[in-house]
């Protein structure tokens, strides 16, 4: 059932919002260090198949399993501990705290963490400096541009080390230049930190700084790969 | 600006044809804004109920407020009418006998710190006059009482009660005798009592008289009163209008898409604030009404209200009814002048410079320095007090400081950096908006400073009291005096004052005075001085006695007072003969011995100074004096159950119209701590006003911020987290609130006490109040926390 | 849809970014078999050449290295192609040679444009593409022949999809290797199956309506 060697899988994940199925029996599997586009048309519960990954919440059946442990088995504070330490997230949009510096935001995971102030805003500041934002830092979000903003967000995924980092339309909101330079520095930023990515997209250009993409259709994710 | 607009428009519209004319403009916009207020589906609903309602609670306060003066004349009145009819200028005057006279004497009493007013009565013919609200004369042991008398006799636990008031129980006093409902009242029916014993003869009800102006102090007092608690109302009206303001401002900016400009968006939002406040006034006016109900149960400071009494003032009425709905409009107008509101969304304007602190802090001073001008007052002050300088001072004040604090807080909140998580995010969120948070918390400041200055007033007041009578309550703790009895009963009292239960000393002495004999022209005094007979223990309370032996006698010199010392020696000739008399009956004459000592005075538990001639009870038989007074100074073992109502009950048997005294200052300190809960109850639902303003504007917010909770939920940030960053985002400015209320209420508190020449007693009254106001700030949080956790679910992620 | 054809295209301000006159062009033609990107087709090599040549006269050999190395990483151009361009280029009087050397080798000619050749380039330069309609397309055929054979057209739709997918992210990669010009190149191509594979998207969504038009 799980891939070997995989780092988070999914079998036969089924949710339902009342009456409307959202996954009907999805699959899953993402190895370290690999980038996986999940891709689908609006509703096919793309979204869904990333927040029962990534133990925002839990799925009505089916089984996922991060190295070894199995996530639906696990209370909502060891999943919430689980994401501080393990998983990053990027969205669309909202995202940032807007009355935190941009610096602050990207060490709110570490300080949540537990690691001291400093500590928390030098590493934070060292990852700013690698995607390129870090003349943002004492700027509040609302005072920087939308591509900043997100490679702000793509930092502050990136600074407490997660092992995944789950990114749900992290481009949505951005022309297609910033959006490129985006994906394209998520995805080496990953790569050279050994970090999955699961990209939640619909767009193919974006799905093409992936390693391998997932198809959702009508609840259900098909591997190509591993079906053709 | 908009609101003159729509006055003068209308006549400049008819010159100009082209439509649509300004005034057309303006009342097409306000219709808007009243039909989106109303019809807004049900966030909109949700938004103007939330609004009304505010606007509602404070409409009520403000009218029951307005009714206060009414209430108080219709009590005044209802008082005036019970007094009995005065016949000359010396309230001592007794009427002449008729067929419908009344002797009557007061045997008001107190039971358990709660005052029983009461009057023995008897009739001198067939048709006696009655007190308002009676409908029968009481016959000998017979009384009607009032309701709440009735029921407090009635209630389990009071048999001494019932022991001290043992008349049968034949009538009801309705509500126009009586001050208020909850008042204890009753007419008790004699058939012994005469002039001689103590009664006093009434020939009918009514004091025609104006009633006394207030004191001075006391419209200080209410002024102040008025001031603490109406300036926060205003303020939560203020803040109610604001309510979902910035909701409304983005579905304005939708209707800039469609082609509104600035001015019709304005007056859209006037429209919509109009219709909050005149729903709020209607809902307030309910509020009013069905409150006004159970306003009875309420009883501050001895003092409650019949519902029929509370009519708000005219002229009050309109001022509400026109102020209400005009803040609403001008608050909405003002805040919106921060605000942009752009066809593709709203702009707050950015503070490019911080507040100013210079014109915020001329306005305590400037308040400061009004009271002070006004001067110092105090009971003695018979020139009239200006009443509206002291208010303009104290508003000056209090609304100074409710400026002061936006400064502090964003002065405050901008120093701040860094600290754990839950702090900065709280810190950090109110450094980008404080406005709002600095707003609400004014209403507590002026609340808190304002009660805090009041009680420091009141404990200086009843501190300086306490001091100035020289009373000492270690020596006794109650003190009886009964005029005009003989000597036989005067000992007889003693003797049952120290048979009661508890009792352990009685400094009981019989008074009366002793004259020097002779035969004196019309305009001429005879050298007269008291004659103070008791035990030698007795003695040495009352002068610095040594040795004494039954049968001793003294002369007492009040110390430090020559002249008054010459006279007593004029009067108290030793070895020589001196009348003893108390008005009443033939004199008794008595050989002062030649070897009495003269000793000096000393003041006894009272803090009287005693002198004249002192004689124990085996120098003069007491029971052989024509008539005298009795004072009875008792001191209890306090730790006997009810001590209290056993001495009470044996005065009353003793004589029902024996005055009675408590020494340790019960009623005072009672009557103290009734202003104290009556201003901490009011700071309290002023307190629980503004929680509820600043509860809307947390779960605004909060709402608002539904995506980025979920976000941070993402993360794995803990519930804990964020509660504590909600706690924090509250306690900041309310604790900078409180402190400035500290600091501002204590100077006001004492200036004010400098101002009536009393010096401050206790500088620690703020902290209940400081209790109050942290119980707020929890309040507001564990308020806050279940819709926060509702929201800290991953909905707010779903985008599709 | 077509490009606007007044737009610049890339390859010109690749030009400009190396600071060359030579100019060349790339094919927008695209069909759903053949992917040949970043590649000259062979009637405009010629124009190619004439515009590198702009810039001074050339050996062969340095003709096909400039070009090899500004459009031609995916497929080099064979010196067989060069010189039969050259010798078309003589004949019709775009360009002259210009000397001739030998210096312990074979014999090797230069290139010079002529009048003529630079009125050419400018002329082709100007000259809008014309827009490629893309009206007839092997998919639509194959799709639509699978639903008259009962074959699954969703099946091959997915499959054309993932080899799609399978190229852009060559190109991606390849993107992020390179220098400004390669990302403008590839980029050109990503858009252009970008669109081919909203094309699939939309067609896949439309299967159901489809089959019962072409197959009722």
């Amino acid at each position: 059932m799980i891939p070997e060697g995989s780092l988070l899988a999914a079998h036969d994940l089924r949710k339902t919002y009342g009456a409307t199925p959202a996954l009907d029996g999805a699959s899953f599997s993402v190895h370290p260090g690999e980038v996986v586009a999940v891709m689908g048309p609006s509703g096919s519960g793309k979204s869904t198949l990333l927040h029962c990954l990534a133990g925002i919440i839990t799925p009505d059946s089916g089984t996922i399993t991060y190295a070894g442990r199995e996530l639906s088995a696990m209370s909502d504070a060891e999943r919430s501990a689980l994401r501080r330490s393990d998983f990053g997230f990027v969205f669309q949009f909202g995202q940032l705290v807007p009355e935190l510096t941009c610096v602050e935001n990207v060490a709110l995971p570490l300080r949540l963490n537990g690691v001291k102030r400093k500590a928390a805003e030098r590493t934070a500041r060292e990852w700013m400096e690698r995607l390129e934002v870090e003349d943002t830092a004492g700027k509040r979000p609302g005072e920087v541009s939308g591509g900043q903003g997100q490679r702000v967000a793509v930092a502050r995924a990136l600074a407490a080390s997660p092992k995944v980092i789950f990114a749900d339309e992290p481009t949505g909101a951005l022309d297609s230049l910033n959006g490129e330079r985006v994906m394209e520095l998520l995805t080496e930023a990953a790569r050279s930190s050994n970090v999955a990515v699961v990209l939640v997209t619909h767009e193919a250009r974006v799905a093409a700084y992936s390693d391998r993409d997932v198809t959702v259709r009508d609840g259900r994710a098909r591997d190509l790969e591993h079906a053709v | 600006m908009t609101l003159l607009d729509s006055r003068t428009a209308p006549a400049a519209g008819q010159d100009r044809p082209q439509p649509p004319s300004r005034g057309a403009a303006t009342l097409r916009d306000l219709g808007l804004g009243i039909r989106f207020a109303a019809a807004g589906g049900r966030e909109g609903w949700i938004r103007t109920l939330l609004t009304a309602v505010g606007v509602g609670l404070g409409v009520a306060l403000l009218l029951l407020a307005s009714s206060v003066p009414h209430m108080l004349d219709e009590r005044s009145a209802r008082d005036q009418a019970r007094s009995e009819t005065r016949i000359s200028g010396s309230p001592d005057t007794n009427a002449p006998k008729s067929d419908t006279s009344v002797v009557r004497i007061n045997t008001t009493t107190e039971y358990h710190d709660r005052t029983i007013e009461g009057y023995l009565m008897r009739a001198d013919g067939t048709a006696p006059v009655r007190p308002p609200g009676l409908d029968r004369f009481p016959a000998a042991d017979e009384m009607a009482v009032s309701p709440a008398l009735k029921e407090l006799l009635a209630a389990p636990g009071n048999e001494l009660l019932r022991e001290r008031l043992p008349y049968e129980i034949t009538g009801t006093i309705r509500d126009a005798g009586l001050r208020s409902p909850g008042e204890l009242l009753y007419y008790a029916g004699s058939d012994t009592l005469t002039p001689a014993s103590g009664g006093h003869r009434i020939a009918g009800y009514g004091d025609t008289r104006a009633g006394d102006p207030l004191p001075p102090l006391l419209i200080v007092l209410t002024v102040m009163v008025c001031v603490v608690l109406l300036v926060p109302v205003a303020i939560f009206i203020a803040t109610a209008v604001r309510f979902g303001g910035d909701r409304r401002d983005r579905r304005l900016a939708a209707l800039r898409l469609v082609g509104a400009d600035i001015r019709s968006t304005r007056r859209i939002a006037a429209g919509e604030a109009l219709f909050g406040a005149v729903l709020g006034l209607l809902i307030g006016l309910g509020f009013f009404l069905v409150g006004r109900q159970f306003v009875g149960a309420v009883e501050i400071w001895d003092v409650s209200a019949f519902p029929a009494d509370l009519v708000p003032d005219p002229l009050l009425g309109v001022l509400i009814t026109v102020a209400v709905p005009l803040t609403a409009v001008l608050v909405t107008l003002v805040a919106m002048r921060s605000v942009v509101i752009e066809p593709l969304g709203v702009v707050r304007r950015g503070r490019d410079r911080g507040r100013r602190l210079w014109w915020r802090l001329l306005m305590p001073a400037a308040g400061l320095a009004v009271l002070g001008f006004t001067g110092r007052v105090d009971e003695y002050t018979y020139a009239p007090v200006n009443p509206y300088l002291i208010a303009t001072g104290a508003v000056l004040v209090l609304v100074g400081l409710a400026l002061l604090l936006p400064w502090l807080v964003e002065a405050c909140v901008n120093r701040l950096r860094g600290g754990p998580v839950p702090w900065q995010l709280a810190t950090r969120r109110l450094q980008s908006s404080s406005g709002a948070a600095s707003r609400a918390v004014s209403g507590v400041t002026v609340a808190v400073a304002g009660a805090i200055a009041l009680q420091m007033m009141f404990a200086a007041m009843n501190a300086d009291f306490n001091r100035m009578t020289g009373q000492d309550p270690s020596r006794a703790q109650f003190a009886g005096y009964s005029e005009d009895v003989t000597g036989e009963a005067a000992t007889a009292a003693i003797e049952q004052f120290r048979a009661t239960e508890g009792v352990e000393v009685v400094i009981g002495s019989v008074q009366a005075y002793a004259s020097k004999p002779g035969v004196y022209a019309e305009d001429d005094v005879p050298p007269t001085t008291s004659v103070t007979v008791g035990t030698c223990e007795t003695l040495r309370e009352l002068a610095r006695i040594g040795a004494c032996q039954d049968g001793d006698t003294f002369v007492v010199h009040p110390p430090g007072d020559k002249d008054m010392s010459q006279w007593v020696d004029q009067a108290a000739r030793k070895g020589k003969v001196v009348e003893i008399g108390s008005g009443y009956g033939k004199p008794l004459r008595w050989t002062l011995p030649a070897d009495s000592p003269t000793v000096q005075g000393r003041k006894d538990p009272m803090g009287d100074t005693h002198y004249g001639i002192m004689a124990t009870t085996g120098a003069i038989d007491a029971s052989t004096l024509p008539g005298a007074q009795i004072t009875a100074q008792i001191r209890v073992d306090k730790s006997v159950p009810d001590v209290a109502e056993h001495v009470r009950n044996t005065a009353a048997r003793i004589d029902p119209g024996m005055r009675f005294v408590t020494l340790d200052s019960v009623e005072r300190d009672r009557q103290y701590a009734s202003i104290q809960t009556g201003l901490q109850v009011g700071a309290s639902v002023v307190l629980l006003l503004i929680a509820a303003s600043m509860l809307v504007s947390q779960l605004e917010q909060l709402r608002e911020r539904k995506r980025l909770l979920s976000v941070l939920v993402a993360f794995g940030t803990r519930r804990t987290t964020l509660s504590w960053s909600v706690l924090w985002q509250t306690a900041v400015p309310v604790v900078l609130g409180l402190a400035v209320a500290v600091a501002g209420g204590l100077g006001l508190g004492a200036t004010l006490a400098w101002m009536i020449h009393k010096s401050v007693s206790d500088w620690w009254l703020f902290l209940p109040l400081t209790g109050a106001g942290a119980g707020l700030i929890l309040l507001v949080t564990a308020l806050s926390l279940p819709s926060l956790w509702r929201l800290m679910r991953p909905d707010g992620l779903r985008t599709e | 849809m077509p490009e606007a054809p007044r737009r610049p295209t890339p390859q010109a301000r690749g030009a400009l970014e190396t600071g060359t006159a030579g100019q060349g062009h790339l094919s927008d033609v695209y069909t759903c078999r053949v992917y040949t990107p970043c590649t000259v087709l062979p009637m405009s090599i010629g124009h190619t050449l004439l515009g590198l040549l702009e810039s001074g006269p050339r050996h062969g050999y340095d003709l096909k290295r400039t070009f090899d190395e500004k459009f031609g990483q995916d497929r080099p151009l064979h010196y067989g192609q060069v010189y039969s361009t050259m010798s078309r280029l003589l004949k019709n009087g775009l360009v002259e040679v210009d000397g001739v050397e030998s210096e312990g080798g074979p014999e090797r000619k230069r290139y010079a444009i002529t009048d003529a050749g630079i009125t050419d380039v400018s002329r082709w330069l100007m000259q809008p593409e014309k827009p490629e309609p893309y009206l007839q397309s092997t998919l639509y055929t194959k799709v639509v022949l699978a639903l008259l054979t009962d074959r699954s057209a969703s099946d091959l739709l997915d499959s054309q999809r993932s080899e799609h997918l399978r190229m852009m992210r060559i190109l991606t990669d390849r993107k992020r290797k390179g220098d400004l010009a390669d990302q403008l190149i590839c980029d050109h191509a990503l858009f252009h199956l970008e669109a081919d594979l909203r094309w699939l998207e939309l067609t896949a969504a439309r299967l159901g309506q489809l089959a019962k038009v072409v197959a009722p």
